[in-house]
């Protein structure tokens, strides 16, 4: 295993530990019945988070493959929680299955095989033409732009979005070959730790909400806050990434404020269906689309921005055995 | 043993919880809840707890779980299920009867008040069966179980189910009145099994 990698672990090793040692000595002081629930809730996440990473970081060790599995299954519960949310009509039940049983699951088998041509288009090209065409012949009028849309929605956010994170093992850096899960180490770490903290000075400091329609619960001072320290801390871990300490700020400044507003839009999305959490598989988080819905947007951004930059340039050709299967 | 991994794993497919503890402390109830796809009596039997579950006699449709030697053995073997006629109902034998014999054998039962599924995802009108049901067997709570979503994952006239999270909700249980009307009567118990709000237009 890669030593820079080791060291990485250890780092979030550390945190959940004091974070867990942190929440005892919370639980043993705190007296006020709001106080107990907040810090029960604190705990709760914390132990999450131990599963959380401790099943993360497994996958990274096990490789490319296994890290794929992982996100594909992650994709396919937070489109089940995506789906689920929204209201869906009689006429979009047989999309639904080809969304969950053929495209989310197809959509990662490109993943796995690191055809990157095909990747970049089957769901924003050949899934996008396909649904309103399966759609069409249920024969059914009523809705079809929302319900097309929807489905559409989902699979660019749940799946395509999230799928760029095991790509990220597969694009092509100058002078990084074989680190790349140190690359998107960085991008996770740096996303939930903005998260996290975000979350910290929003209740330790928060006053002035940023958009109290949207989340009532994000301050401006917790988003600069946490979006400031994160950066700082998030440029301390340069050293295991293609960037320089300077691009290491900037990438972390772009992860950042693209995992902020991804939150955002999706919260916009969650209110407008009338619910508060997307789901409630994770004790303390809510569901899956809760924990990932700040890496939905950066993922694909920074994929692109670091690939622009850093990459040698990716070859979206089809893997040689799918050529010699085509003959040519 | 069967039945367990088989209700752990409907629980894990279509996303329903587990009750903690059985409703009316585990004593024999009539379930009754809304008929919206073919998982709905699998549904309600995974959510309950073992003990409850072991004691539990889903009704099933017998022309369509009685068609071939393997459905009647998940039907009866696995779901410990009574199969009950939808045509050609007599004196003899009738849904009722068959029900009955599994109550007075302190068996549990789970009906599906409106006798059919319907097509939006709301509920129906409720037929008089739990009415009869009920008057016979007065000591009984009825138990209403809200079933969400499950026509989405399964709807009628599809054989594709889609991993949509389903809930069943356990309202509170409901007692028999001698002295009511039998209108009023599954008026108030599909009330109750609507959680006592009534369903609105944009829902569904």
């Amino acid at each position: 295993m890669d030593q820079d990698l080791k060291i990485l672990f250890g780092v979030v090793g550390s945190i959940l530990v004091v974070a867990s040692i942190i929440g005892v000595v919370m639980k043993m002081r705190v007296r006020s019945e709001a106080g107990r629930a907040t810090v029960a809730n604190l705990n709760a996440r914390t132990r999450s988070w131990w599963v959380m990473a401790g099943v993360f970081c497994a996958t990274m060790v096990l490789g490319h493959l296994f890290t794929t599995v992982l996100f594909g299954l992650l994709s396919f519960l937070a489109l089940r929680e995506f789906i689920t949310l929204n209201r869906t009509e009689r006429a979009d039940h047989e999309v639904l299955f080809w969304a969950f049983f053929v495209f989310t699951p197809l959509h990662y088998v490109l993943v796995g095989i690191e055809w990157y041509g095909m990747f970049s288009v089957f769901i924003p090209v050949y899934a996008f033409v396909f649904i309103p065409f399966r759609r069409v012949l249920t024969g059914e009028t009523k809705g079809f732009l929302e319900s097309t849309a929807k489905i559409q929605w989902a699979l660019m956010v749940c799946v395509y979005a999230v799928s760029h994170m095991p790509m990220l093992l597969t694009l092509p850096l100058r002078d990084f070959e074989g680190q790349n899960a140190k690359l998107l180490f960085f991008f996770v770490m740096t996303v939930q730790m903005s998260d996290v903290l975000q979350y910290v000075w929003g209740k330790t400091c928060g006053k002035r909400p940023v958009a109290p329609r949207v989340s009532p619960h994000k301050t401006w001072e917790g988003t600069v806050g946490g979006i400031g320290t994160t950066v700082v801390l998030s440029t301390c871990l340069w050293w295991a990434t293609p960037f320089n300490p300077w691009q290491g700020a900037l990438m972390a400044l772009l992860i950042c404020v693209a995992g902020f507003f991804g939150g955002l839009v999706l919260s916009a999305i969650k209110r407008d269906l009338g619910a508060k959490d997307w789901g409630n598989s994770i004790a303390g988080h809510g569901g899956f689309m809760d924990r990932i819905d700040s890496l939905c947007f950066a993922a694909p951004l920074f994929f692109h921005v670091t690939g622009f930059y850093f990459g040698t340039g990716i070859d979206p050709r089809p893997p040689g055995w799918v050529l010699e299967w085509l003959g040519r | 043993m069967i039945r367990s991994l088989v209700a752990s794993v409907t629980r894990l497919i279509t996303g329903v919880g587990r009750l903690p503890c059985a409703p009316c402390g585990g004593e024999a109830a009539i379930y009754f809840a809304n008929h919206t796809s073919h998982l709905d009596f699998a549904v309600v039997w995974a959510a309950l707890p073992d003990e409850a579950r072991e004691n539990l006699s889903p009704a099933a449709a017998e022309d369509y779980w009685g068609k071939s030697a393997f459905r009647l053995k998940v039907a009866c073997g696995l779901f410990q299920a009574v199969l009950i006629p939808r045509e050609g109902i007599t004196r003899e034998n009738n849904p009722i009867e068959r029900l009955a014999e599994a109550l007075k054998a302190g068996r549990s039962i789970l009906i599906f008040p409106e006798g059919t599924r319907r097509g939006d995802g709301r509920v129906g009108e409720f037929k008089a069966g739990i009415h009869h049901l009920a008057r016979r067997f007065p000591e009984l709570p009825l138990v209403p179980v809200q079933l969400e979503n499950l026509s989405r994952v399964l709807p009628k006239g599809s054989v594709l189910p889609v991993p949509i999270i389903a809930r069943a909700c356990f309202r509170e249980p409901i007692r028999f009145d001698k002295g009511e009307a039998k209108l009023d009567f599954l008026a108030r118990a599909r009330l109750a099994l609507l959680g006592g709000i009534e369903e609105t237009d944009d829902k569904g």
